[in-house]
């Protein structure tokens, strides 16, 4: 027993002696240190009902370090892909295995609204590590208790809907919707977003929510079909969504429909089948549309679509896509101000991101608040058919909106958190 | 009252393309003591493959497009099926928890070249003309009709297995060998071809129910987890190897999905699952299984 703990002072010791030497080394040669590659690592969902968004983030990230020859303040970026299934437990084992295995310094992802909550509380653990937000867009993911190293430049489920809930009252007259969602906490943000101003308005809202995965909505359609909803608030994503709108289809609806803001996107339209026809004319709102009128933007489509459309890229970048890219800009931005330097536990970094002011793809403006979250430019979107495709053409675009839409935070915070049984609809 | 008939009749038709699925399972699991975990992945296979040859068909405007897909997803489903009993099941015959690991392990390389080749992005079949729009039915009005045709097409299935089963050599040998594999041996039969043959069968059907699913609702990464979930719930509610409780238990969890959407969203989940552990602990073997 003696035997072994002196062997293991001994080991601990020469550890000592050989840390104590590669400190010495580096105090001798800092550039050596300074020019060793910056490891990036990617979260996000390449399985699951994401899988589409998921590819085309990692469309978008390759794109874009490609172009800066993956170099930043004179390092070299390393990016190591992982990948998840849009569940929050699967999520934190793959940022674990990023950290601990592959030793990536700064993390850039995840994709859902539970993953990021899950992502922001693993960031309080670490230390000397950065988690960045891929397009995760639960609000309470930097509203409520947020972490110090935890920061979205993209911004949130309730941001996206600012101006939808007053249009459908005001411009398109309807007083009462049929709101089917997703039960996790992004549908959560963006029902709570649409009921803010259209409940505030007189409007009233019934709720429909379906877990995450489901597949068949006939029954829920049944209902909202016989209701007396003046219109349907959809807000499901990814295959969901599709399920959704072919069933809708097929079941002859004929409401107008008000899409959340993963509905109205190219992993949607790209799809092929009767979906198409039910939406053009939807109206949604959110952080990008395929058409916008700004120059940033257009340059920013057609470099991807010279990249990617013959390698099974879109049309027109996702949301997700811009979603990182606007993230992955922030990181480039702040890795360029401090020139790659991530010593002192990222200290110097994380004052950079935090200062950070990025013009996103969409040409937006992007800086963060003191909750370290985006205050950005959002669109109203109409789909409408132009040459033949599908498109989401932004109409309006509010900009500088902030995560509690305008109001107070202490007010807006009075509210509770947006969840199934606090959709927003408060007197 | 006619929304409580559109709730039954849509439990009823998810419950014939569960009964499709899961009497693949049931029928591998019932002569192979096999726990197929790769049933979901032959599902997935046969979707995306039989998608690949509806696609090109479809867009050049082809009648039969529908119809080669379906026949291209079933026989790859088939030979996929066969292969795998003979190249990798086959020889640890009786060792269960071997079998089970080793499909796992299929199932996952499958999905991940399903991903590498057809990428994420969401398929979904249409039904030829005959078979898509709708129907007008008695207390309902406008129903889909590609949803009774599945109901059509699982009742067939399910007289199929029932003939194959109780009227064919086959289907003499396949029960003689879930009694006694060494006695069918020694009776002189190649219980090895027939374990391919019952493997193949099953995959086949994995394989309808895939290209039948596929026209139902899209087709994604994850179809694979979802449908293998589905087959042991259904399979453990109604009996291992029993294709009477096969649908039955496709019954009971395609109306508990659609009752639960219906009035209590949230918790739809936990009502399947409610009804499994309720089985399990009343009845292990099944409502419908042998003890």
């Amino acid at each position: 027993m003696t035997i072994k703990i002196s062997r293991r002072v001994m080991l601990l010791g020469s550890a000592g002696l050989a840390a104590g030497g590669l400190a010495a080394g580096r105090i001798a040669a800092p550039a050596i240190a300074q020019n060793a590659p910056i490891r990036l690592g990617g979260l996000t969902t390449l399985e699951g009902p994401f899988a589409t968004g998921g590819q085309d983030a990692y469309r978008c990230i390759q794109m874009e370090l490609e172009r800066i020859n993956h170099t930043v303040g004179g390092r070299k970026i390393e990016f190591v892909r992982e990948s998840s299934n849009a569940q929050a437990d699967v999520a934190l084992a793959r940022a674990r295995k990023l950290v601990e295995q592959d030793n990536v310094d700064i993390i850039l992802g995840p994709l859902s609204g539970a993953e990021g909550i899950a992502l922001r509380d693993y960031s309080r653990t670490l230390s000397g590590k950065t988690i960045v937000n891929g397009s995760s867009g639960a609000s309470d993911t930097t509203l409520r208790n947020p972490s110090p190293n935890f920061f979205r430049f993209s911004t949130d489920g309730t941001q996206w809907m600012a101006g939808l809930g007053r249009h459908v009252y005001q411009t398109l007259g309807i007083r009462e919707v049929a709101v089917t969602a997703g039960d996790y906490a992004f549908p959560y943000a963006q029902v709570f977003g649409f009921n803010l101003e259209f409940c505030r308005l007189g409007g009233r809202a019934t709720h429909y929510w379906a877990p995450l995965g489901t597949t068949d909505f006939t029954s829920q359609i049944a209902q909202i079909n016989r209701s007396n909803a003046g219109a349907i608030v959809v807000v499901h994503g990814g295959t969901d969504g599709l399920a959704f709108m072919t069933q809708y289809a097929q079941a002859g609806g004929n409401k107008p429909l008000i899409g959340g803001s993963i509905m109205a996107d190219q992993t949607m339209l790209s799809a092929r089948g009767p979906h198409r026809r039910v939406m053009i004319g939807m109206i949604s709102g959110g952080p990008i549309a395929d058409v916008i009128d700004d120059p940033t933007w257009r340059d920013f489509v057609e470099r991807y679509r010279k990249r990617w459309l013959n390698e099974g890229g879109f049309q027109s970048p996702s949301i997700h896509g811009v979603n990182y890219t606007t993230n992955l800009y922030g990181i480039l931005h702040a890795l360029k101000a401090v020139d790659g330097d991530l010593s002192n536990n990222q200290a110097a970094f994380q004052q950079a991101l935090a200062k950070a002011e990025i013009t996103a793809p969409t040409g937006a403006t992007v800086k963060l608040d003191h909750n370290r979250q985006a205050i950005s430019d959002i669109f109203l979107n109409r789909i409408e058919e132009r040459q033949g495709n599908a498109q989401v053409v932004a109409f309006d675009r509010a900009r500088a909106i902030n995560q509690t839409l305008g109001m107070p935070e202490e007010q807006f915070l009075k509210l509770g958190a947006p969840s199934r049984d606090n959709p927003g609809c408060v007197a | 009252m006619d929304l409580a008939a559109t709730i039954v009749l849509n439990g009823l038709t998810l419950a014939a393309l569960y009964f499709i699925v899961a009497s693949g399972f049931s029928l591998i699991f019932g002569l192979m003591r096999v726990v197929n975990m790769a049933h979901g992945a032959m599902y997935m296979v046969a979707g995306y493959v039989g998608y690949s040859v509806f696609e090109p068909l479809y867009d050049r405007g082809a009648w039969y497009a529908w119809y080669a897909g379906l026949g291209v997803g079933v026989a790859f489903a088939a030979a996929f099926g066969a292969l795998v009993q003979k190249l990798l099941l086959g020889w640890m015959q009786g060792q269960e928890l071997r079998q089970a690991l080793v499909t796992i392990g299929l199932s996952i390389i499958v999905a991940d070249q399903l991903l590498a080749v057809y990428g994420g992005t969401p398929r979904q079949f249409f039904a030829p003309d005959a078979i898509f729009g709708s129907t007008q039915v008695p207390g309902i009005g406008g129903y889909p009709t590609f949803r009774l045709v599945q109901i059509g097409i699982a009742v067939a299935v399910g007289l199929g297995l029932w003939l194959v089963l109780n009227r064919t050599k086959l289907g003499m040998m396949i029960r003689a060998g879930v009694d006694d594999r060494q006695m069918l041996g020694a009776c002189g039969v190649n219980v090895p071809l027939v374990g391919v043959a019952v493997f193949s069968l099953g995959a086949a059907l994995a394989g309808l129910g895939g290209v039948i699913g596929a026209t139902a609702q899209p087709l994604a990464q994850g179809a694979d987890g979802r449908f293998l979930l589905i087959s042991l719930v259904v399979v453990i509610v109604g009996g291992m190897g029993s294709v009477t409780g096969t649908a039955l238990g496709a019954v009971l969890i395609g109306l508990a999905e659609q009752i639960g959407q219906a009035m209590f969203p949230t918790y739809s989940v936990i009502l399947t699952f409610v009804i499994m552990v309720a089985v399990l602990a009343l009845r292990p073997q099944g409502m419908l299984g042998r003890a």
